[in-house]
């Protein structure tokens, strides 16, 4: 399995390359946190929290919300239509080249 | 003022089984925590989850655990203030500190514990401009007591569990109106609960309105009337005297982060010896602390907890010998009165 590299940038617009495995179970949560980007993942990626919300800015890469992520985002603050919540989106191959910005830490 | 040996700060686990650990060195132990019930994380976030990695429980619900814990500290009739948030700490020349919350009950204690996990728990904001004039004006984030609202007309915002739990009690005990306001159609609470919500939209008792968002608050000193917009741009007003704001609560280290402790990453640095922290007689035990290594896991907080007192003993009995005894041997020696609030 192999590598995917992926942009992140962060909430003073600085932005970081992220090398992640596709054969660790991690989500792009886990790989901020690993990589010790400012994301909380509260609730241990539960979709309970909305502190990974991110902002997907190269769409071709990614799948559908899920029912849960979908829930959590209808009651998260500073939304929008590009919005996801990194806890789900899971380090598959098709991932790679994928730009993402965090969005603000709900006060 | 109550006044105790251990003045933990925090009843999340970490926090639970100190008094336990305490209590076997003869010492009283007084929790405070921001929320109403103890067990912190497992209670707040994952109350029916279970956990795998307890030794000795192949599984347990966080709940469970909670319970067992509150059950295996009752023996040493732990004090709690609930509800309240520890907000400032002062050190008495005599060596004991003083620690205030935000209700203005004061705790004294020779040895604080701070157990605070990830922060005391606190409502999620909603971004609206004005929100602050109308805080405790009737727009409330948590329902203490419930029957002060019952006669009222109120609107409630969010789609988790407390948001629909709330709507349906107040849609049934009470008789004005009640309105549940969500962004989407797709609810994070549980189905039953979203199953009644709409049962007692049919019977007339609660209206739903779904694509909705609050977006603005009006009133002269009190809350009188809000605004809701629906599917992005159709705007509704209507009276109101309440506005419950339900998104969850989030945890904060808050007012702990000014106590003058070494802070590294939203946590308090710790000497991994006993856990203390660059105040002596202040430690900071389970997820709150870090140090060299730290994971952040509730088997770690047990051990620093069990370390932490150890120190703790001899801060506040420096004469007196003591050393570890096996509980299997010793068994439980509780303490029987409960310990009582001491007026100075
Ligand atoms: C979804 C999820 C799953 C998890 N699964 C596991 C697992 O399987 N195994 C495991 O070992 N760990 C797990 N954890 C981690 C575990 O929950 C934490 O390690 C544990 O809760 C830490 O306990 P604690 O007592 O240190 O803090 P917490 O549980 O965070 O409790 C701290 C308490 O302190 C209170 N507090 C903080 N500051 C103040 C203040 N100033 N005034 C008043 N009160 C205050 C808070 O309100 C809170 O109630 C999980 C965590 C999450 C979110
Ligand atoms: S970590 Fe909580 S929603 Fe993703």
């Amino acid at each position: 399995m192999k590598d995917v590299t992926i942009t992140v940038i962060d909430r003073e617009g600085e932005s970081h390359e992220l090398i992640a495995p596709t054969d660790m179970n991690m989500n792009l949560m886990e790989v901020c946190k690993s990589y010790e980007l400012p994301v909380e993942g509260t609730c241990g990626g539960m979709a309970m929290c909305a502190s990974c919300q991110v902002y997907v800015l190269s769409e071709e890469h990614i799948g559908e919300r899920n029912d849960n992520e979908e829930a959590m985002l209808s009651e998260a603050f500073y939304v929008k239509d590009n919005s996801r919540l990194g806890c789900q989106i899971n380090m598959v191959e098709d991932l790679n080249g994928l730009t993402v910005e965090l969005a603000p830490e709900s006060e | 003022m109550i006044k105790t040996d251990i003045l933990i700060i925090g009843a999340g686990p970490v926090g639970l089984f100190t008094v336990f650990e305490a209590g076997l060195m003869k010492l009283r132990c007084h929790l405070i925590d921001a929320i109403a019930q103890p067990g912190g994380q497992l209670s707040e976030i994952y109350p029916k989850k279970p956990i795998y990695d307890i030794p000795g429980f192949p599984s347990v619900l966080a709940g469970d655990l909670v319970n067992n814990l509150v059950e295996q500290a009752a023996p040493f009739n732990p004090g709690y203030t609930l509800g309240e948030r520890a907000d400032t700490i002062t050190k008495l020349d005599d060596g004991n500190f003083v620690v205030t919350t935000s209700k203005g009950t004061q705790h004294q204690a020779p040895v604080v514990m701070i157990a605070g996990g990830l922060g005391s728990f606190e409502p999620r904001r909603p971004l609206i401009e004005n929100l602050g004039d109308f805080e405790g004006k009737g727009v409330e984030y948590i329902v203490r007591e419930p029957q002060s609202f019952l006669g009222n007309d109120i609107v409630i915002s969010g789609g988790g569990d407390s948001a629909l739990d709330w709507a349906i009690y107040f849609a049934n005990e009470g008789s004005n109106p009640v309105t549940l306001v969500h962004r989407s159609d797709r609810f994070r609470a549980h189905k039953d609960s979203v199953q009644k919500a709409h049962e007692l939209q049919e019977q007339g008792k609660l209206q739903l309105i779904t694509h909705g968002e609050v977006t603005a608050l009006k009133g002269d000193d009190q809350l009188s009337e809000i605004e809701i917009t629906v599917n992005k741009n159709e705007v509704k007003t209507i009276k109101t005297d309440y506005w419950l704001p339900l998104f969850g609560l989030s945890p904060k280290l808050g007012p702990i982060g000014n106590w003058g402790l070494e802070i590294e990453k939203n946590a308090i640095v710790v000497d991994t010896f006993d856990y203390q922290t660059n105040i002596p007689g202040i430690f900071a035990i389970g997820d709150v602390n870090t140090y060299a290594g730290k994971l952040k896991l509730i088997l770690c907080g047990f051990h620093e907890a069990t370390l932490a007192v150890q120190t703790a003993y001899k801060i506040i009995h420096p004469e007196k010998k003591f050393t570890m005894k096996y509980t299997t041997v010793q068994g439980i020696q509780g303490f029987e009165e409960k310990e009582t609030p001491v007026l100075i």
